[in-house]
């Protein structure tokens, strides 16, 4: 894997790593005159620092039409300024020994450096001058559409995964924002130009839509004093109303079946449009979430792996999954490899796995084990500085705010399991369904 | 998952690091046990966990005539004992908050696991990994289901262009070289894996003299030292095994096509590469981070990428083993592009190779490298995988500030003069993955 713009979405949802920082999240949060926010979590064990810039657009901004401009525009923020014309960014942080990338969501675009903590100053530079001065014209606009329709190949059409994901999601989120694909559909990447990605930075990048997330061994009044130096000077500019549309509600249960030429295991995918941090009514609904996916796949002692992998031996693989931090309603997602081919049969399995949520009450152990484990990956979440910058970034581009740090042991360890069967009871309803199916061409009909 | 199956996540970054450098590496603690087991041990007490992880020489260039042995092997190693079956094994980890996994490749296979350091929590799951390691019994359903489960993941394999090109190269920079086999085995191997073999290779390659336990987290020397004793003493001693054989180099240049219907090629170029402690694996080190594994900044970025918008991502990596690791370019081109990215990325090799390196550029890699030096170590986990692997393969430990210090003083004639000496183009294996009249058209 080489270089910039990670894609970022659906792996999240498929794999139960929820993630959060700590009880005491120990960040500092400053705003500048401009309007932009500056958030600093010191950890001192290493002599690095982590700075990110968080923009508040992503794919689920864009309408028909516009679709991967925002991960398009992520490109283009590479392709230079007066000061610092295409390519200097990138050598100068390399030459500081310094690691630099970017990537886009469905809520938010986001550029990191990682150096030396002593280096700070340098990546503040750069992130600044390319939120005011970025330069876009026709030729470096031409080859990067050339770039992304590479990736959109290598991630997308020539994996029969990546086809059978975009398939699930157009019809998974139903005339929202999360709908179409992060990267964008292939006929919207091709027409754009150059106004279109000017429109987009003048729309979006602005410093009262930014924040700044610093992460390492640093002091937070002396990121807040470099903040200032660097971006102070930006001039503010108004954030435009974000438009979503509204969605169907209950949408009703939902059914693809998609038959690959290339795929050679049948797959299924299952979610349920749930809240998120952000959309959530009850603040512990999501939490409760985390749990219910925990005792499902917390591991491979958890219900999915003991009853369907092993057990009953009818699924290959299962899991399920949860994510909170997203700034629409999210969706609880399970996911399984039947091991003989026969989807109907896991599809049941994984029905009679949510009816018991419904149905039975969590046993003590099996909820002390979830709890447990939820506790204990959030604190080992803690040795990486990244993930650290990351969460604090999610949560505030996603609109949970990263106050929701603080919260979260006392919320895990709130609930009770008439909560958990509560919420499944209100939350893993058919009519919030959608089941996808992938299956080889010359197989039967699976269902 | 532990088979595969579903396609792992994106963030190869995520895993950023960095620690105070130097100071640590003198930090290393070294013993055997007392069946001679090899330990080694860091404390690091900023947060309350314990990372343990176990390496043995049990990786694919054991599995003999059975590809496939040593990773199913691997899977089952927690998957029972004659008290308890795989689930009871994994809640015992659980109800603690304990993360373990197994993992295999060519010259390892590992066992981990990351705990809390509270005495209450971290001592339980120590005695059931120890107790679980020592009597695995391997339950003939279990190998049954996870032999299926991969021959699952082998065939949806074959619907991914790179594993396919990833397989066909090994193979052919290999040759006959136990490394050419596949880690996770063949559609034809893996039925015929038989739980007798099993038991018979766990036997002899699990063993204590086999074994290095690297230890690091918030605990002190003689409760490091209790744990690897508990871990390792119920091993049988073992012996050593016999040493590879030496990795014999491609003879001519070849090219190797393998017909998949997609929109983009997949390109592999490259041979293998040298040992570990091969004294020019620093200049080709270098080298291999001018040319393309320095991500956006090196020639093949430059060029395949921000020139010629010709794929998303281009690049290289060098890697040493036991034996002859590998030096690889790679891409994914639009068909209609592939003899255009070929030519660039064998020219750009061929340049660097002939001309060396410019000055400018040169420093350039020099200052990233020793630059980041920080960067390297500054996570519990990154620091876990950096002791384990100076345990297995014997290096100093201050192999990092040896490293840089090698990096430091290179010269450019150093680079070439590795660069010559150990790969050449006339030996080079390249696989197309590729529709087949794209790939038959060009050399």
């Amino acid at each position: 894997m080489t270089a910039r713009n990670a894609l970022f979405a659906l792996i999240p949802a498929l794999i139960a790593t929820p993630g959060f920082a700590q009880s005491q999240s120990g960040v500092s949060e400053f705003t500048l005159d401009n309007g932009m926010q500056v958030l600093v979590r010191p950890d001192h064990r290493a002599p690095v620092v982590v700075s990110q810039v968080w923009y508040r657009v992503g794919s689920s901004y864009e309408g028909r039409g516009q679709t991967g401009l925002s991960h398009l525009f992520e490109h283009m923020m590479f392709k230079g300024t007066e000061a610092y014309p295409e390519g200097r960014f990138s050598e100068i942080i390399s030459r500081e020994g310094g690691r630099e990338n970017a990537f886009t969501g469905r809520d938010f675009s986001a550029y990191f450096e990682v150096m030396a903590a002593d280096r700070l100053p340098i990546a503040l530079e750069l992130e600044a001058d390319r939120m005011a001065n970025l330069q876009i014209n026709e030729d470096a606009l031409a080859t990067e559409r050339q770039v992304v329709l590479e990736e959109r190949r290598l991630r997308t059409d020539d994996r029969p995964e990546g086809r059978f994901g975009e398939r699930y999601a157009a019809i998974a989120h139903p005339a929202t924002g999360y709908a179409h694909p992060i990267i964008g559909w292939a006929d919207d990447i091709r027409q754009f130009d150059v106004a279109d990605l000017e429109g987009w930075y003048q729309q979006w990048y602005t410093p009262a839509n930014a924040t700044l997330v610093v992460a390492g061994d640093v002091d937070p009044q002396a990121v807040h004093a470099l903040a200032q130096q660097w971006f102070g000077d930006i001039p503010s500019r108004d954030v435009p109303a974000v438009y979503d549309a509204e969605s169907l509600s209950p949408p009703g249960e939902r059914r693809l079946t998609y038959r690959d030429a290339q795929t050679q295991v049948a797959q299924l995918r299952m979610g349920y449009s749930v809240p998120s941090l952000a959309t959530a009514q009850a603040a512990s609904d999501p939490y409760a979430l985390l749990m219910l996916a925990s005792v499902l796949d917390g591991g491979e002692g958890a219900r999915l792996a003991e009853e369907m992998v092993r057990g009953s031996e009818v699924a290959a693989a299962a899991g399920a999954g949860y994510n909170p931090m997203t700034r629409l309603d999210s969706e609880f997602s399970l996911f399984a490899v039947p091991s003989d081919g026969d989807v109907g049969a896991v599809e049941s399995a994984l029905r009679a796995q949510i009816q018991r949520l419904q149905d039975e009450l969590i046993s003590d152990e099996a909820l002390e084990r979830a709890r447990s484990q939820l506790l204990a990956d959030h604190l080992f979440e803690l040795d990486s500085v990244f993930y650290q910058a990351m969460q604090i970034g999610m949560l505030e581009s996603t609109g949970a705010g990263w106050e929701t740090l603080d919260a979260f042991e006392q919320n895990i360890r709130a609930l009770t399991a008439e909560d958990l069967q509560a919420a499944a009871q209100r939350y893993l309803r058919a009519e919030q369904l959608t089941v996808g199916v992938m299956l080889p061409e010359q197989s039967g009909d699976g269902a | 998952m532990r088979t595969g199956i579903m396609a792992a996540g994106i963030m190869a970054w995520a895993s950023v690091s960095a620690s105070a450098g130097g100071a640590m590496e003198a930090d290393i603690q070294q013993w055997q046990t007392n069946n001679g087991a090899k330990v080694l041990f860091v404390a690091r007490h900023e947060l309350p966990i314990v990372d343990v992880q176990m390496a043995f020489d049990a990786g694919s260039a054991r599995d003999g005539d059975s590809a496939g042995l040593a990773r199913l092997t691997n899977h089952l190693l927690l998957d029972g004992t004659s008290a308890l079956d795989a689930g009871e094994i994994a809640r015992q980890f659980e109800r603690y908050g304990a993360r373990v996994s197994t993992n295999s490749g060519r010259d390892t296979a590992e066992v981990s696991l990351r705990a809390l350091s509270e005495a209450a929590r971290l001592d339980p799951v120590i005695t059931n990994l120890a107790d679980a390691l020592a009597d695995a019994r391997f339950p003939t359903d279990a190998v049954e289901r996870v032999r299926q489960q991969m021959r699952l993941g082998l065939e949806q394999a074959q619907s991914s262009p790179s594993d396919l090109a990833e397989r066909a190269f090994a193979q052919g920079i290999y040759g006959d070289h136990p490394y050419a086999s596949p880690p996770s085995g063949t559609l034809d191997s893996v039925p015929q894996l038989e739980r007798e073999a099993v038991v018979a290779f766990h036997q002899r390659h699990y063993t204590a003299s086999n074994a290095t336990i690297a230890i690091v987290g918030d605990l002190e020397a003689p409760r490091a030292k209790a744990i690897a004793e508990q871990l390792s003493s119920k091993l049988p001693t073992g012996k050593a095994l016999p040493e590879l054989p030496e990795v014999r180099l491609p003879t001519s240049a070849q090219t190797i096509r393998v017909p998949f219907q997609a929109e983009q090629t997949h390109v592999l170029i490259g041979q293998p590469s040298v040992r570990r402690g091969d004294e020019t694996y620093y200049p080709l080190y270098m080298a291999n981070h001018m040319l393309g594994g320095s991500g956006l900044t090196s020639i093949l970025a430059e060029r395949m990428r921000e020139e010629r918008g010709l794929s998303y991502s281009s690049g290289s990596r060098i890697t040493t083993g036991a034996r002859r690791g590998r030096f690889q370019m790679s891409t994914q081109v639009r068909n209609d592009a592939l003899a255009e990215a070929l030519d660039v990325m064998r020219g750009s090799f061929v340049e660097l190779r002939d001309e060396g390196p410019n000055a400018e550029r040169l420093e350039a890699s020099r200052r990233n490298i020793t630059g980041s030096f920080p960067l390297q170590l500054d996570s519990n986990r990154d620091l876990l995988g950096y002791v384990s692997s100076i345990g297995f393969h014997n290096l100093p430990h201050d192999y990092l500030a040896q490293f840089i210090a090698r990096i430091e003083a290179m010269q450019a004639t150093q680079v070439t003069g590795a660069l010559n000496a150990q790969l050449n183009p006339a030996q080079m294996i390249t696989v197309l993955v590729g529709p087949e009249a794209t790939i038959n058209a060009v050399d």
